[in-house]
């Protein structure tokens, strides 16, 4: 059923690392804002909400930042191998569609990971004293919510016309999400419409997860978030099976 | 000979633009199979319902005794498919992808570093997709639809955009598969190479086929003229090649002859010279070919 889903998931991984500034478009990035942003912060003198930034907005932004490299990753490569005929080349072989298509999304999980692990190591020092984040935790919550906007991903990958289109109708769709979150400005001093329009988005659960597992809460807390992303992930995945062209 | 492929009352359009009207042909175990046609004659379309990629609107395929389309997976185990302008991801190496490939189907594939060898792509074992030749692409195609020892291949405009070295070079490796005893089904606009290559042809236009023989059949059928140049030192020794069998018109201009016939028309005229010892200083035969045989049957050139 599976068959061919490890080597291809591997041989991806490995084409992946082959195109540098891919990689370090996704990788390195969301790293390095965490860790500039977290020096420009730290090195001032410290107010309550800047503090209250370090503590939680920020890691949960480059979280964000790091979700969303994902997703527009997975637009373009699915774009391009469409617009070149390598998934109706796959396709006629004995590899399963949705093989094909998950082995991308494990791709994309295991760098999301990745790119995770690169920003404790890299930015552990701009982690206020005294905050002690739950690491596997917010990894586990992080693959989560990586995993459900990436299924928002195969819509956009869906309804793109070519490849060139893929970044921006992807960044397009995508940041707006992330201004309605609720990372930057609590969701209830929206105005009525945004509101309702926040609570259609993935994004928000997703910041709502992290930002509650970051400071500690337990998993119990936020139930309702993963049950969230979780419909979001069926709908949208649904939705894709239908749209979906391959070629 | 048993047919491996059958295909019946085939359609297929997209829309309101209909690929393939009405195709009805069978490919016979270890031949290889032509199908013939300018560009956009729903040769492609025809081909990827047989492979089991497109769903027929209506008619009915059989490959393998399987349905192509309800029994792909099982299809696909037993046969090889080289699409047309297929690409494979720009950085993937060559034994990756045959290493990919390899492990996909459920039984032994063939030794995938000797059939790299056979198809001269050992020293790009290596090298990224995006950095082969067009030549090397279309080898490493071949090899990607060989790895599981399929009993049928599918092979559409295998060689257009090569020059023609790699296109005779290719058309060797097709030939060697067929020795094999395998059977190869495919498509291509060139008149040249369905001739050289092909064991049947079925030639398509607009959705349907027209005709199918074996090229020297076709050509036989439809194009019976034959016209043969020469010149000779002395020109009285030509004045009887009216009467040669199979003459319908002799053309002089000087010492130049020009002989309008059909059929036989060449054995003819050189049993003709030899028994009445012609000295002949220029001969030659103008036979037609399946590029004529296409104008014949559409009105117009393949290449339009």
């Amino acid at each position: 059923m599976l068959r061919g889903l490890g080597k291809l998931t591997w041989i991806e991984i490995k084409i992946f690392m082959r195109e540098p500034l891919g990689a370090i478009g996704t990788i390195v990035v969301p790293v390095l804002v965490f860790v500039l942003v977290g020096r420009a912060i730290t090195s001032k003198a410290q107010t309550p909400s800047m503090s209250n930034f370090a503590r939680v907005g920020l890691p949960v932004m480059a979280s964000i930042l790091i979700v969303i490299s994902a997703v527009l990753s997975l637009v373009t490569i699915i774009s391009i191998y469409r617009e070149g005929g390598i998934l109706k080349r796959l396709r006629a072989t004995p590899l399963r569609p949705q093989t094909i298509l998950s082995a991308h999304v494990l791709v994309k999980l295991l760098l999301t990971a990745a790119s995770l692990l690169l920003m404790f190591l890299a930015g552990k020092r701009y982690i206020p004293p005294g905050v002690h984040p739950p690491i596997v935790s917010f990894a586990v919550a992080l693959v989560i919510s990586t995993w459900s906007i990436l299924s928002i991903g195969f819509v956009i990958a869906s309804i793109v016309p070519t490849a060139r289109f893929a970044q921006p109708v992807g960044a397009v769709v995508l940041y707006p999400m992330v201004g309605l979150s609720g990372l930057f400005a609590p969701i209830a001093s929206f105005p009525p419409a945004f509101r309702m329009l926040a609570r259609l988005s993935p994004m928000n659960y997703a910041v709502s997860l992290l930002q509650g597992i970051w400071v500690g809460d337990p998993w119990s807390a936020h139930l309702a978030d993963v049950a969230m992303l979780i419909v979001f992930f069926l709908l949208f995945t649904a939705l894709s099976a239908k749209i979906f062209r391959w070629e | 000979m048993r047919p491996v492929i059958q295909v019946s009352g085939l359609r297929k359009s997209y829309g309101r633009t209909v690929a393939v009207a009405d195709a009805t042909f069978e490919v016979n175990e270890g031949e290889i199979f032509g199908l013939i046609g300018p560009n956009g004659a729903g040769k492609t379309t025809t081909m990827e319902c047989i492979e089991g990629l497109r769903k027929p609107d209506r008619g009915s395929i059989a490959v393998l005794a399987l349905d192509p389309f309800r029994d792909v997976y099982k299809l696909q185990n037993r046969i090889g498919v080289q699409l047309q302008q297929a690409q494979l991801q720009k950085r993937i190496k060559v034994w990756e992808a045959v290493d990919l490939w390899a492990s996909l189907y459920k039984k032994k594939s063939v030794d995938g570093d000797r059939l790299l060898d056979q198809l001269g792509l050992t020293d790009k074992r290596n090298a990224w997709f995006m950095n082969l030749s067009g030549g090397q692409k279309q080898r490493l195609f071949i090899a990607l639809a060989l790895i599981n020892d399929p009993e049928v291949v599918f092979l559409d405009e295998l060689t257009t955009g090569l020059d023609p070295q790699s296109r005779h070079a290719i058309w060797d490796l097709v030939r060697g598969i067929r020795e094999r005893g395998k059977t190869v089904f495919l498509t291509t606009h060139l008149m040249e190479e369905a001739e050289r290559l092909c064991d049947r042809v079925a030639i398509m236009e607009h959705g349907r086929i027209i005709d199918i023989d074996t090229p020297a059949n076709l050509v036989l059928r439809h194009c019976p003229e034959r016209t043969v140049v020469i010149e000779v030192s002395d020109p009285a020794a030509a004045e009887p090649f009216n009467l040669i069998p199979r003459v319908e018109r002799v053309e002089r201009n000087g010492s130049q002859f020009t002989i309008y016939g059909r059929g036989d028309l060449v054995t003819e005229v050189i049993h003709f010279l030899s028994e009445n010892r012609v000295r002949v200083t220029d001969f030659r035969a103008i036979l037609p070919n399946l590029e004529d045989v296409f104008l014949k049957l559409t009105g117009r050139s393949i290449r339009e």
